[in-house]
């Protein structure tokens, strides 16, 4: 808009040399008015960006080749009336036999472009006007703010380190301080000729604690209690993986993709949807919308994971499934992905996702914790009988709309005098439900 | 001194013991027997099959059970072919039901509103958000999509859009394409 108010204002002037003020008033109201005026006049790319985004940049980017050619200074390699022609039907275009227009076929077949029947001219032109401007820096300013915003937040973290090291150092210094006092004074009161009173020799404390029968039997007690306490609570976590957060061959961010985008856990992780298994994607899912994004939006790099990190992350996907961003085709050369299991259960416990995810209706966050902020996944939930024994007796059964339960609702419901029953209460919680 | 020594060792002990809690490998197990299992598990590694992975794909002529073969090819003449011809096998009462429709809705939701939002307007939370751009309106006229060709794209993928066959079921797909159908209806009333 400031840029069509600009070349307003400078055609207005021209114009109306004689009354300035009228000109510049007549410039707003213009700038005000409908674009189609920028239009008439001259290519307007702010306008043209927007159709660009809306319609081409699906199969187009200005500079690199994507579906279809890079589109930057496209103005200058076909004559306007030609490409009028080729956006509103390049298939017609391609069989009335015009030579550029076989050759783009040959190139980039069997993709066809889509017929832009709706597109005015004028239209065209905008969107022209957009792909012939020069190609912007990237803008550092924009990488430089989020970094400084990033190191600000870590800032105040070497902070409190670098504090407490300064205590310490503190401190270390005034322990040896007293102790060279005391050195020193003692020498002095050597030289001076003072006398310590000479110390008794007593009985060593340990000594009088071991012969004080009642002293020695509390603290046995205590001691026994004591490491009873921690060895069972040691052998406690044996086995149980909460925490569990290895590195995964590809950093893939739980928070970007679930969180910042919002997509659901489901679009990736499918067979959750109808097995037994929630199942780890695919790489043709990742490349599902990888193809158009190779690299990440700056904002999206943060002080502990820079921009030039999560790049380097998509090669290692491109190459894995091999996928050649230059001539945006797949070169038949893959190799697997070894990714890291986190939650598993022992083989002893039988668990089906579809089961809680179709049925069940629980959202994958009760067991999962909170994935989409995670940026490195790790094990939220203990997985361990007494944390699924205590859902089962607690969660409700989502019998609404499922003809399965009507028959056991009514029998069970009367039996035990609820309206809604649980799932222990359906027999979630007998033995060869999952032992088996 | 010696006490300090003693200290000393304790500590170590200690800081050996808490540093074997590593965070990036699996707590020990009792008994490891009965943990891991003795038959091969989704997307192990083994050797009893040449590429060396549990996971094999189906032996080439032959099709999975709950699978049926589909007509049209992946190219640009089966694309317009399935756009004229292809019709949703369903019946004409299930495929406008309730509960069919309200199926496609909740897939289409979990995999395609992502990017053509949830009128199916092209303006997912991925567009919005600019991360995936030019995605088309349902409504838009150079496409003027048809039952046929919503299903053969979603069974294939077209251009920028991946193929979704191992994400949906063929049933699923003809939900999804009803609902997308009953979509481009609305956004051309509108």
């Amino acid at each position: 808009m400031i840029e069509n108010t600009y070349s307003n204002m400078k055609k207005v002037i021209c114009r109306n040399s004689t009354s300035r003020i009228l000109g510049i008033g007549l410039a707003l109201l213009l700038s005000f008015s409908s674009s189609l005026f920028a239009q008439d006049q001259e290519a307007d790319p702010a306008a043209g960006k927007t159709l660009f985004n809306t319609y081409c940049a699906a199969c187009h980017h200005l500079d690199r080749r994507m579906t279809g050619p890079a589109l930057r200074g496209v103005g200058d390699k076909h004559d306007t009336e030609w490409l009028y022609a080729w956006i509103k039907n390049s298939q017609a275009l391609i069989k009335s036999g015009d030579k550029e227009a076989v050759k783009l076929w040959d190139e980039y077949k069997p993709s066809v472009m889509t017929a832009f029947p709706q597109l005015s001219d004028a239209d065209i032109d905008n969107i022209i006007a957009y792909t012939m401007q020069p190609k912007s820096e990237p803008k550092v300013a924009d990488t430089g703010g989020a970094a400084q915003g990033g190191g600000a937040s870590g800032g105040s973290g070497v902070g409190n380190e670098l504090i407490l090291g300064g205590l310490i150092l503190v401190f270390g210094v005034l322990v040896v301080m007293l102790f060279l006092v005391n050195k020193t004074l003692r020498r002095i009161a050597e030289a001076n000729g003072v006398e310590y009173p000479e110390k008794e020799k007593g009985l060593p404390l340990w000594k009088a604690f071991v012969q004080n029968q009642f002293l020695m039997l509390v603290s046995a007690i205590v001691l026994l209690l004591g490491s009873g306490y921690f060895a069972f609570g040691y052998m406690m976590q044996i086995g149980v993986d909460q925490g569990y957060q290895p590195v995964q061959p590809i950093h893939f961010s739980h928070k970007i993709h679930a969180g910042d985008n919002g997509i659901d856990c489901k679009y990736c992780h499918s067979s959750a949807r109808v097995s037994k298994t929630s199942g780890i994607p695919s790489l043709n899912v990742c490349m599902n919308c990888h193809k158009s994004i190779p690299e990440v939006a700056p904002e999206t790099g943060t002080a502990e994971y820079s921009k030039e990190f999560y790049d380097g992350e998509i090669a290692k996907l491109y190459k894995a499934v091999g996928w050649d961003v230059a001539t945006q085709d797949y070169t038949g050369k893959t190799e697997p992905v070894k990714w890291v299991r986190i939650h598993n259960l022992p083989d002893f416990a039988y668990f089906n996702h579809s089961q809680h995810v179709t049925v069940g209706r629980i959202a994958c966050q009760e067991c999962h914790g909170p994935v989409q902020e995670m940026e490195i996944l790790h094990q939220d939930a203990p997985l361990t009988m007494g944390w699924c024994i205590n859902c089962h007796r607690e969660t409700n059964v989502k019998m609404e709309g499922n003809e399965y339960y009507t028959k056991i609702h009514e029998e069970l419901s009367k039996k035990y005098g609820v309206e809604e029953l649980t799932v222990a209460q359906l027999g979630g919680i007998e033995c060869a439900k999952c032992h088996y | 001194m010696r006490v300090f020594v003693k200290i000393g060792i304790v500590l170590g002990v200690v800081a050996l013991v808490a540093s074997c809690q590593n965070k990036s490998t699996p707590n020990y197990q009792y008994m490891p027997d009965m943990y891991e299992p003795v038959g091969y598990e989704t997307y192990q590694e083994t050797r009893a099959f040449r590429n060396g992975k549990e996971g094999q794909l189906p032996v080439e002529g032959t099709i999975a059970r709950g699978h049926k073969p589909y007509d049209y090819p992946n190219t640009l003449e089966g694309y317009n072919e399935a756009k004229l011809n292809l019709k949703n096998p369903t019946d004409s009462v299930t495929a406008v039901s309730e509960d069919y429709l309200k199926n496609g809705e909740e897939l289409f939701n979990i995999y395609c509103a992502v990017c053509h939002g949830d009128k199916g307007d092209g303006q997912g939370v991925l567009a919005e958000r600019e991360k995936i751009l030019g995605v088309p309106s349902y409504d838009d006229a150079g496409r003027a999509i048809t039952e046929g060709s919503v299903y053969h794209v979603i069974r294939y993928g077209l251009n920028a859009m991946g193929s979704y066959a191992n994400q949906l079921n063929e049933e699923e797909r003809w939900q999804v394409t009803e609902y997308v159908m009953t979509l481009k209806e609305d956004l051309e009333n509108k």
